[in-house]
């Protein structure tokens, strides 16, 4: 019957309770879409990142570094490759050259990192070959096929089957060139990354280079279950010692602490709105104990406890921050399954965090760690914002409160 | 024997600069079945007798008995669980809960006091139809005339089977004719059922129906009379 009377309470000025419910219900829908809308951005970006660049885990000689020295290579990396393959919980291992060369076509050059794969290998640890918007993946071309970026093949003037000059310093230090003839373009909206990567057979990058056929500089791994990667990244430190063995929260540590902050500042700009309804709200039920001084001072004249006086007025308080804030996460959510499929398409808006690796076009997604927390916040908000006018209902005498008009 | 014993009452008001001695030691004893007005002129303290005798504002002196319990050793928890067992209210402007039917007014109290819902609802029933209002059960506050609000009020007063019931003015926002009607089923519950009434009143045709009449001036009683 109390939570009757708290209900009813609510609706006894329909237009003010109204109004305040509105008001959290377009917070809160505000702060759920916003929310959904930057963790599919993040995700995007964390699986282009990964996904496609980087892999889970790689494995190099430690005096690789960022210098790329010719070298520098993991010696007899077929075995390596077999061994690290057979590795429960280990779904791809793909040996990789890697080497800064220059590419240039007959318009102009650039400074490139040319990457030599075993194109089925590769499919296993990156999903490359699902990014291309021209071309196929090493098909098409019988010699030297090239695998280029959208960006790169704008800035070169480049088309399907142009032909590319690359050149490197071999082993021995001369400097030799090969041709080669784009088979695909790759477009995975990470304009930096397009812009620096060409891919090529290993066999045809290791005769130009003047390398053995059975080394690599890399050697990328790919987990069945992500959850597991510091795990598995601590026994392949522990199995190959000698060489340096990273995953991408290491090799791309910014990666990782983009979507931390992207959590945080979600967290936070929830809490905010929060905050502010949560003023109003206050405001509001103050608003109301002022109206019922005499009703409540009756209801403790005919004997309702000071607690349970408390906790009708709380209740009111929380059911009306409940159907405030539940109507906003579920419009909230509406909207992010109203546009999860076909996506947001903000590139008339947003080209420069396309060079970032940021898509303009955007999928916003549910995750349901963050829908908890969201709905935690709104109970605590509910119940914070409920205690201080409860309280001051009590502070009345009742034969005081009995002679307020 | 008496129910209620009031022996050397007074209350104090020092909010404003001037002092206000508005219960000026007053001795009273209520037996169980007295139907008793209290009256004076407007300020003469009933409002705030009667408030201390429903433990509602404590006295700075004296001591009130009721049923051999002093109100003034009360914690105040206990002492709201104490008017609810035992003391009925009625307000002057009826001060029912707005968002509550007529018969969910009288549940309310039982409610409070976890009795089951068949005995809510068969009492609240039965207490409606001694006021005259079956029929109009599930009428909200705002749908029913003040005399039937007031009437309300005294089913709801009557709820948890109270030794006495106090009434502030309980006709003094109604018609002559609702009052006629209010005061005839208060005397009837007295008679038939035994139930306490005090009530305070300046109207001189409530005073007429009254057993006991009980006159405040300034605080202090100047005269105390009963009829037959
Ligand atoms: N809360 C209060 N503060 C100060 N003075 C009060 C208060 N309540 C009542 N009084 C004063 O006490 C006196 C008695 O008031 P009250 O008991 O309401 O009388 P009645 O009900 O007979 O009109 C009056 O002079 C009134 O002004
Ligand atoms: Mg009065």
């Amino acid at each position: 019957m109390i939570t009757a009377v708290a209900w009813r309470n609510i609706w006894r000025s329909p237009l003010r309770s109204g109004i305040i419910i509105a008001a959290i219900s377009v917070g809160m829908s505000a702060g759920m879409f916003t929310t959904t809308f930057t963790k599919g951005w993040m995700n995007q970006r964390l699986e282009v990142g990964v996904e496609t660049e980087a892999s889970h885990i790689r494995i190099q000689q430690p005096a690789f570094g960022e210098n790329y020295d010719l070298k520098e290579y993991i010696p007899n990396s077929n075995l390596l490759t077999k061994e690290i393959a057979k590795t429960k919980n280990v779904n791809g291992v793909s040996p990789r050259l890697v080497i800064q060369s220059m590419i240039a076509s007959a318009e102009t050059g650039t400074g490139v990192k040319i990457i030599g794969i075993d194109p089925d290998k590769e499919k296993t640890v990156t999903n490359l070959y699902t990014k291309l918007s021209e071309g196929k993946y090493f098909e098409g071309v019988k010699r030297n096929p090239i695998l280029i970026g959208a960006k790169l093949a704008k800035k070169l003037k480049v088309k399907m089957h142009s032909k590319v000059v690359i050149t490197v310093q071999d082993a021995s230090g001369n400097i030799t060139g090969g041709a080669f003839r784009i088979c695909g373009i790759y477009d995975i909206t990470s304009g930096i990354y397009e812009g620096l990567n060409v891919f090529v057979r290993s066999s045809d990058l290791a005769r130009l280079a003047g390398l053995k056929k059975n080394v690599s500089h890399e050697i990328l791994v790919h987990l069945v279950n992500p959850e597991e990667l510091d795990r598995e990244t601590l026994l392949l430190k522990a199995s190959y010692k000698n060489l340096k063995v990273e995953n991408w929260k290491e090799s791309m540590p910014e990666l990782g602490y983009i979507n931390e902050i992207g959590n945080l500042y979600t967290y936070i700009f929830v809490i905010i709105i929060l905050l502010a309804l949560g003023f109003g709200i206050v405001n509001t039920m103050m608003m109301v104990i002022l109206e019922r001084v005499k009703e409540l001072g009756m209801l403790m004249a005919i004997g309702m406890s000071k607690a349970r006086i408390f906790n009708m007025l709380m209740l009111e308080t929380v059911m009306l921050t409940f159907t405030g804030g539940f109507t906003g996460i579920l419009i909230g959510l509406g909207a992010t399954y109203a546009t999860m499929e076909k996506g947001i398409d903000l590139s008339n808006y947003a080209q420069g965090f396309e060079e970032l690796g940021y898509s303009p076009h955007v999928y916003p997604v549910v995750e349901v760690k963050t829908l908890i927390v969201i709905v935690i916040l709104v109970i605590i908000t509910g119940i914070v914002a409920s205690i201080y006018p409860a309280r001051k209902a009590l502070q009345y005498n009742p034969a005081e409160a009995l002679r307020t008009e | 024997m008496n129910i209620i014993e009031i022996t050397h009452l007074h209350k104090t008001y020092n909010e404003s600069e001037v002092k206000v001695h508005a219960v000026n030691g007053v001795n009273l004893n209520f037996e169980a079945g007295e139907f008793a007005a209290i009256v004076g002129p407007s300020g003469s303290g009933k409002t705030t007798l009667l408030n201390l005798l429903g433990g509602l504002d404590s006295p700075n002196d004296g001591k009130i008995l009721i049923d051999k319990t002093d109100l003034s050793e009360l914690k105040s928890s206990d002492l709201i669980k104490f008017r609810m067992k035992n003391i009925g209210f009625v307000f002057q402007s009826y001060n029912l809960i707005p968002v509550l039917t007529a018969q969910e007014n009288v549940e309310f109290i039982m409610h409070l006091q976890n009795r089951s819902k068949q005995e809510r609802e068969e009492r609240s029933m039965e207490l409606l139809r001694a006021v005259g209002l079956d029929g109009r059960e599930n009428s909200r506050p705002n749908k029913l005339s003040g005399g039937q609000q007031q009437r309300v009020a005294v089913a709801r007063a009557l709820a948890s089977k109270p030794k006495f019931v106090l009434a502030d003015e309980p006709t003094a926002n109604l018609d002559s004719k609702s009052t006629e009607q209010l005061l005839s089923i208060m005397e009837e519950l007295n008679r038939k059922e035994n139930i306490t009434f005090i009530f305070s009143t300046h109207d001189q045709r409530v005073v007429n129906k009254a057993r006991r009449v009980i006159t405040l001036e300034d605080g202090k009683v100047i005269s105390d009379e009963r009829k037959r």
